[in-house]
């Protein structure tokens, strides 16, 4: 159990007597303080829908890219166990000093990530290699008993998972108090292997696809630099001892470098290991992937502004490169938008959508009516359909229809025009318009992208990319469309295919071109041999290579970059633009911002600069500045502190905080005239600097008596 | 001839001992004088160090299994409790008595528990001089204070014919307790040198060539690794790994057994690469570490890192003058105290308080930080990633301070 408490100490938790109160289901929080008509229940339905859908695609993400590490992992096992087996046998084994095959995993500094890794890592060596799996983290194992009690009570329950029927006796193992040391774990994996052998042909055959032979015991340490020395140290030197007993194998996840293995271990323990390094996906790859298969594609109706996304790119860049936490992020952002947002209703797949429409109620319609997306778009039609959109429902639920329609059709064309044009910005020198996919979609959703500075030397830096460049640019632009869905992109695939085309036909007919232009002009120089006219020819030829003489392949190029030109003005319109954008766009970054981001210091600040921020009392409304005195006696004193330099008169202080509170209650002038200071109001002044003390922002000090030492600075 | 001579044991089983422990002659006949025959009293204890692979443990089995002594051999590493190496020792010591080999489990609380049940086991051999070997004794020195001078009177306690030989690599004055104790025999293994490792190493040749093939290929091994390379255990991996390659030449028929030139020729640049790692059981692994030697960090980690790092290595009166705009003139001339002269990298890192760090993290980055909790879970996360270590106790609310572990390297690699 936890308290609120920061200090140290025994606290008594009463059973709470009466029976907790039935949790209310989350659903019910959709629609607390909402009328039913804005359909919350069906806003519940769908976003749970949608977050199921895209947490099993994100488990699918994760399963793809952990596959090869595990394979080489497993393949590595495979080849320490056949050593294993040999061993007895060959001399040059035998004279080996019998190492432990160890696996050094780096898994980057994105610690939250790991814990899943681990798990699935488990998972697949459980299911493929063998029932003994150990998982150990550092806070579990401050010395070397607690870390073999850890790993023999793993093993045990292990045990009874790969077979029930023996279960009896494996609970008698494990209730008999088991001593925690090498011997008795060697002794147990002998017991275990030869059960098995001697078991039922059936049931062995059974067993034996699954996992190996002789299952060795795999111990994973999840966070090898929280760890200490000397409960590696000695783990290793007794596994070193044993290892001719039984196949034993570590796992080491490091996060930093695998030099750590060298700071933590001495030369003579890491002789002891026969270490294989393994290097997982970088985490921005991660990234990349995961937006590419979330946000960049149809298969979601949800998507995210740029600010929002922006707020979610920057936690990831700035502050912990975890996935997990981009995952977080982006499912906060889908129930707050399904909660606060009463269209998101729409926010589903098109056919259903358009179902939806029909059967919204009245004051939904208000609300689409309300939309400033969609109020650009009444002002825009004539003044008819203007009237109609106003005032009659069922001709708003048509227009709506198609305008839900419009908006796939423009989401179905926006990411292959995006993709088309990340392939040709990617290849360009500096990036000016970012090397990640996810910077180009970021610009594109913000503003009209080709009124940009950085947009435009893209385009001048188009103009000049080499043949072979922009060939292999165009076969890849084809490849993206093509995969695409969106049918109306047979005509672009056409177009580009053309130019690809032609650009093969350009190279016969440019290399007799050129030599034609050279050989004329040599001619010209033999010709003129005076230093005026030679002048004057020079002059000439630099004038026309300017004017532009341009080349068959020079105009070409610039037929290409025009037309990708204008692919990105007439596909690449920001979001906002279009009309009910609000129904799928995400776009309330500052709440991301507070929840993901939270600043403690501030909030704490503003609580007791400005209590009305949070306790919403009107009488606490106040210009800042003033010391209200109807303000708790916390804020007065905070107030106050704040006007003082490094060490603080506790005397002049009270004196100000009882000036300030009397002020308000007691117009007496008589009383204030007397110097004793109200005992209640000492107190008071007492309480509230302690509690200051305990929020950490003084401390009494030695320095000189009476006096506290402030801590923090600023704020004058 | 025979090197060993004692009455008490056959001719042949001497031999045979003199052929197991080469280049160990003299230490084993010290030992096999002190041990006298099966029946007598020697010495209570026997203190044995030298350094690692001096052949200690080694020689200590080979002699008791040969001679057929009974004997208890424990691991104190493996035995971390006084309470696991009591019970091991007792529980060792009732199979060596009793034909049955798993005797039951005994438990052992105290020393003595311990000598009371040690007196019960030993009960059959009393004709005989039981010995116990503890090996990795530095380990005693962690457990309770009475242990290691019960072991080293255990003699005169349990009055048995008993005999406790502690194996270290560290000299007796190190053990020796405030309150004094049974001095024991003290018997120094020294290194072998290089003519032994010679000897050694070529002693276990490989079947399927002859000795002199083998100790030719040795002595161009141990030509190469001896500068960089003293441990017999490491040597003897080494040259099993290049072995094979030594052999190549051989193998495919290009080379006689005896043409040493021409194999030298073969395996001097492959020895002369595999020194550059001189532990080869890391494999090509070096060169693989110096490639991913660089940790990716976030953003503001790094600036944080910077900032722990700089706020380690200067000293706190010259951060206003780093740090701020303007921070008016400081004279040239004596600005460094004499003691400041030598390089602040000589002398580690110094502990800094969070604030400090934070003050200089605000100076460095370039927009403005919020002190968000992200910011600050960072820091705690760091000291996890064993990047910055925390000074002083792990539950100081208050001020907590911070020292910086990593190397300029890895801040120039990081600062890019």
């Amino acid at each position: 159990m936890s308290t609120c408490s920061v200090s140290k100490g025994c606290f008594v938790f009463k059973p709470s007597s009466k029976k907790r109160r039935k949790s209310s289901p989350t659903a019910d929080y959709f629609s607390e303080g909402k009328n039913d008509s804005e359909d919350s229940g069906l806003r519940f339905a769908t976003c749970q829908l949608l977050w199921n859908q895209i947490n099993s695609e994100t488990k699918k993400i994760q399963e793809e890219l952990n596959k090869q590490l595990f394979d080489n992992l497993i393949s590595f096992l495979r080849q320490s166990d056949t050593e294993f087996q040999t061993k007895k046998i060959e001399w040059m084994c035998r004279m080996k000093s019998s190492e432990i095959p160890t696996a050094a995993l780096v898994l980057g500094v994105n610690v939250t990530d790991h814990d899943l890794t681990f798990k699935s890592l488990s998972e697949v060596l459980q299911d493929n290699v063998t029932p003994y799996v150990v998982s150990l983290e550092a806070k579990e194992c401050p010395g070397i008993k607690h870390l073999l009690q850890k790993l023999m009570g793993q093993l045990m329950d292990c045990c009874i998972d790969v077979d029930s029927s023996e279960e009896e006796d494996c609970v008698k193992i494990s209730q008999k108090k088991i001593r925690c040391s090498m011997a008795s774990l060697s002794k147990w994996y002998e017991s275990v292997t030869k059960k098995t052998g001697s078991e039922t042909p059936s049931k062995k055959r059974t067993s034996s696809s699954r996992h190996w032979q002789s299952p060795p015991i795999v111990v994973i340490f999840k966070d090898m630099e929280s760890f200490t020395t000397k409960v590696l140290q000695d783990f290793i030197v007794m596994s070193g001892q044993h290892i001719h007993e039984f196949p034993l194998i570590l796992i080491f996840g490091i996060a930093t470098s695998p030099m750590i293995i060298h700071r933590l271990l001495p030369q003579s323990i890491s002789s002891l290991l026969c270490i294989e390094l393994f290097q997982s996906l970088s985490c921005k790859e991660y990234l990349a992937t995961v937006i590419d298969k979330l946000l960049l594609t149809t298969q979601f109706p949800f998507k995210l502004s740029e600010k929002a996304l922006q707020v979610l790119i920057n936690i990831f860049l700035y502050h912990d490169f975890s996935v997990q936490n981009f995952i977080k992020g982006f499912q906060l952002s889908i129930v707050e938008h399904f909660y606060s947002q009463p269209l998101s209703v729409l926010c589903c797949q098109l056919l259903e959508a358009k179902k939806r429409v029909n059967s919204l109620s009245h004051s939904q319609c208000e609300n689409i009516r309300s939309l400033p997306s969609f109020r650009r778009y009444v002002e825009s039609q004539v003044s008819e359909k203007q009237i109609a959109l106003l005032t009659e429902d069922n001709f708003l639920k048509e227009v709506t229809q198609t305008l839900l329609e419009d908006l796939h059709i423009y989401h179905e064309n926006y990411f292959p025009v995006l993709r088309c044009l990340h392939v040709f910005t990617a290849s360009l020198p500096k990036y000016p318009l970012g090397k990640q996919v996810r910077e180009l979609h970021c610009a594109c959703l913000g503003r009209r992208v080709w009124e940009t500075e950085e947009y435009g030397s893209a385009v001048q830096l188009m103009r000049m990319l080499a043949k072979a460049e922009l060939m292999a640019i165009l076969q890849k632009c084809v490849e993206i469309f093509t995969s695409s869905s969106g049918k109306q992109f047979s005509n672009t695939i056409e177009k580009l295919e053309e130019f690809l085309a032609r650009f093969q036909n350009l190279e016969v007919a440019e290399t007799s071109e050129v030599q034609d232009v050279s050989v004329s002009t040599q001619k010209e120089f033999q010709k003129k041999t005076d230093l005026y006219h030679l002048q004057k020819t020079l002059l000439e030829l630099k004038e026309s290579k300017r004017s532009k003489k341009l080349t068959k392949f020079e105009m070409l190029r610039s037929e290409v970059v025009d037309f990708i030109d204008s692919l990105v003005r007439s596909y690449l319109v920001p979001a906002e633009m279009q009309p009910l954008n609000e129904v799928v766009y995400f776009n309330t970054a500052n709440i991301l911002r507070e929840h993901l981001n939270a600043a403690p210091r501030i909030a704490l600040h503003t609580a007791l600069n400005n209590p009305y921020c949070y306790l919403k009392n009107q009488t606490l409304k106040s210009d800042t500045g003033c010391i209200s005195n109807t303000a708790p006696d916390i804020c007065i004193v905070y107030k106050l502190h704040l006007e003082c330099g490094r060490l603080i008169n506790l005397v002049d202080w009270l004196e100000a905080f009882s000036t300030v509170v009397t002020a308000v209650e007691g117009t007496d002038p008589a009383s204030v005239a007397t110097d004793q200071v109200d005992e209640i109001i000492h107190a008071r002044f007492i309480r509230a600097v302690s509690e200051l003390e305990l929020l950490g922002f003084i401390k009494p000090s030695k320095q000189k008596t009476d006096h506290v030492a402030r801590l923090t600075w600023g704020g004058c | 001839m025979p090197n060993f001579e004692h009455p008490a044991y056959p001719e042949a089983t001497l031999l045979h001992l003199e052929s197991m422990v080469p280049c160990r002659e003299s230490q084993v006949s010290s030992l096999l004088s002190i041990f006298g025959e099966r029946q007598h009293f020697t010495f209570p204890s026997i203190f044995i160090y030298g350094h690692t692979s001096s052949g200690k443990t080694y020689v200590m089995q080979t002699l008791l299994e040969t001679l057929e002594l009974p004997h208890v051999f424990v691991n104190c590493v493996e035995c971390f409790t006084s309470r696991l190496l009591l019970e091991e020792i007792l529980s060792k010591l009732q199979s060596l008595s009793s034909e049955n080999k798993h005797g039951s489990h005994v438990p052992c609380d105290t020393f003595n528990d311990f000598v009371r049940l040690f007196k019960q086991e030993t009960k059959d051999l009393q004709d005989q001089t039981v010995y116990i070997v503890l090996d990795k004794a530095e380990q005693l020195r962690e457990m309770e204070a009475n242990v290691l001078p019960g072991f080293l009177k255990l003699q005169e306690m349990s009055d048995r014919n008993v005999t406790v030989v502690f194996l270290s690599e560290i000299v007796w004055e190190l053990f020796r307790p405030n309150t004094g104790c049974l001095e024991p025999f003290t018997l120094y293994f020294p290194d072998y040198s290089i003519g032994h490792l010679q000897k050694i190493l070529s002693h276990y040749h490989p079947p399927e060539y002859s000795a002199d093939f083998y100790s030719a290929y040795i002595n161009i091994l141990l030509g190469v690794f001896y500068t960089v390379c003293r441990d017999l255990k490491e040597l003897r991996h080494l040259a099993v790994l290049n072995f094979t390659k030594y052999c190549e030449p051989v193998v495919r028929g290009e080379a006689n057994e005896r043409d040493t030139r021409r194999l030298w020729k073969n395996i001097e640049s492959h020895l002369k690469k595999a020194m550059q790692t001189p532990t080869t059981s890391q494999k090509t692994y070096l060169q693989w570490l110096s490639a991913h030697a660089h940790v990716e960090l976030p953003y503001y980690s790094k600036f944080l890192l910077i900032a722990a790092y700089l706020a380690s290595y200067n000293p706190a009166r010259t951060d206003k003058r780093f740090f701020l705009k303007h921070h008016g003139k400081i004279k040239k001339t004596n600005f460094l105290k004499k003691h400041e002269k030598t390089s602040n990298h000589l002398l580690g890192p110094k502990p800094f308080p969070l604030d400090r760090l934070l003050a200089i993290l605000y100076s460095i980055v370039d927009n403005k930080v919020a002190p968000t909790a992200n910011i600050f879970s960072q820091i705690t996360s760091l000291v996890t990633l064993q990047l910055l270590t925390l000074v002083g106790h792990d539950d100081q609310l208050d001020g907590p301070k911070y020292k910086c572990t990593v190397s300029l390297d890895f801040i120039r690699a990081i600062a890019r």
